[in-house]
């Protein structure tokens, strides 16, 4: 039941809008959500975005495999 | 496609699972997880297949659909028979077998049951019909239940009588609390990325202080699930049980507030009925008086027949983390996805169905 996928939000008309990922597109309800914008990534479950996804985080999580890497 | 390819990157999981091999020690060391997306993501990577041997993951109650009791599914069988009713639901409810019969077998009788991918949909459905009663199915847990709560305020918003959810609602903290406190011994639990991007991470310290249970919130890449078994297995041997968030990218610790303002408004906690779990207070979500008007038990009175349970069927017992599918003797045999006994070898994310489909042994 839970997609797990982020989506890149594409367009934003009051509480709905287009996310996309990998040429697919569709439509989702941003009525959970506060203080989304165009080019944001959120977590899409049964056509509502749920979270919004914070890329700082993304890129520290990211950042900490490499330096695992490193070190051992 | 981005934030996911590079949580799967071969190099980086090489390197967790040689930091995982060399910080386990001997001990026996459980994990459960409480996700079926999670059960599915570790059959799928072979997760369990690169781990030492005494790390044991187990799936615990973390499929919705696996979880509802065949009660419901013969409420919403027998809701189906009704001339005046469409019922909408999600996919993976279609073939689970109730007591006598299924919504799929429902469906090819000629009555009309519409598969839908949101509430909206459903929503949709009833605005078109409205000589008709619309009924949407709801099971789920915290992350699914915003989804809803938010129809039934749309629905009473347009004034939309003909809507309504049959909620058979289910929060995961009191389930972990009672498995918490069961026979079985869980060391840590890996807990639900997407319910805890609603729920937020508070909840999780509670299993620590009172059960000395770490808690560790996972993503669902290979990568993710990796760096969290890391995390606990070094929770473990320095014994220094805590919470903590893998999944930072998508889970805060207050979780999505506007989400839980949306249950909230709309429903509040009931005791609710797990298959294999049996009741456990307080751990479902019912819709309050104030909003009978779109709840279906309410509205709508149908004669459902007494429930048999599946012969032989061990999916309670698994919901559990008791045991494993290749421990059922129907598992793979007489029991497979295209002709399911039990509701775990059904839903896409029941650990039967995992099991089966990336032939975990």
């Amino acid at each position: 039941m839970c997609v797990a996928v982020p989506m890149k939000i594409k367009k934003i008309k009051d509480d709905k809008g287009v996310v996309g990922i990998g040429g697919t597109e569709r439509e989702v309800s941003f009525k959970l959500l506060n203080d989304i914008q165009v080019g944001d990534y959120v977590i899409v479950h049964a056509g509502f975005a749920i979270q919004k996804l914070d890329e700082k985080e993304a890129l520290e999580t990211l950042k900490l495999f490499k330096e695992m890497e490193q070190y051992t | 496609m981005k934030y996911i390819d590079e949580f799967r990157n071969k190099e980086a999981a090489r390197t967790l699972i040689n930091s995982i091999h060399k910080e386990a020690g001997e001990e026996q060391i459980t994990f459960m997880e409480v996700c079926g997306t999670h059960t599915m993501s570790i059959a799928r990577f072979g997760i369990q297949e690169v781990l030492p041997e005494n790390i044991r993951l187990i799936s615990g109650p973390g499929c919705p659909v696996c979880v509802t009791p065949n009660h419901y599914i013969d409420h919403a069988v027998a809701l189906s028979r009704r001339d005046d009713v469409i019922v909408t639901t999600f996919g993976d409810m279609m073939k689970v077998p109730g007591s006598s019969s299924s919504l799929e077998r429902e469906h090819i009788r000629g009555n009309d049951i519409r598969v839908v991918g949101s509430t909206l949909e459903a929503l949709q459905i009833a605005e078109k019909n409205p000589e008709k009663n619309v009924v949407f199915l709801g099971v789920g847990f915290e992350t699914t239940v915003p989804t809803v709560a938010a129809s039934l305020i749309q629905a009473q918003s347009e004034n939309l009588n003909n809507y309504s959810v049959l909620s058979a609602h289910k929060t995961m903290p009191e389930a972990m609390k009672a498995l918490s406190k069961g026979d079985v011994s869980i060391d840590i639990f890996i807990c639900p990325g997407h319910v805890s991007t609603i729920i937020g991470t508070k909840f999780y310290y509670s299993l620590v202080e009172d059960y000395g249970i770490g808690c560790v919130v996972s993503g669902f890449e290979s990568l993710d699930i990796l760096q969290s078994i890391l995390m606990g297995v070094k929770q473990v041997v320095t014994n220094d049980q805590k919470v903590e968030n893998q999944y930072t990218r998508a889970v805060k610790p207050e979780g999505n507030p506007k989400a839980l303002e949306t249950i909230y408004a709309v429903m509040e906690p009931s005791d609710a009925e797990w298959r294999g779990l049996g009741v456990i207070p307080d751990s479902g979500l019912a819709i309050k008086d104030e909003y009978s008007s779109w709840n279906t038990a309410k509205q709508i009175k149908v004669d459902i027949e007494d429930t048999i349970e599946p012969k032989g069927c061990i999916c309670g017992q698994i919901l559990q983390g008791k045991k494993t599918p290749p421990q059922c003797k129907h598992f793979g045999t007489d029991c497979v996805p295209d002709n399911p006994i039990g509701a775990c070898m059904v839903s896409s994310e029941g650990a039967c169905a995992a099991y089966f489909k990336y032939k975990v042994q």
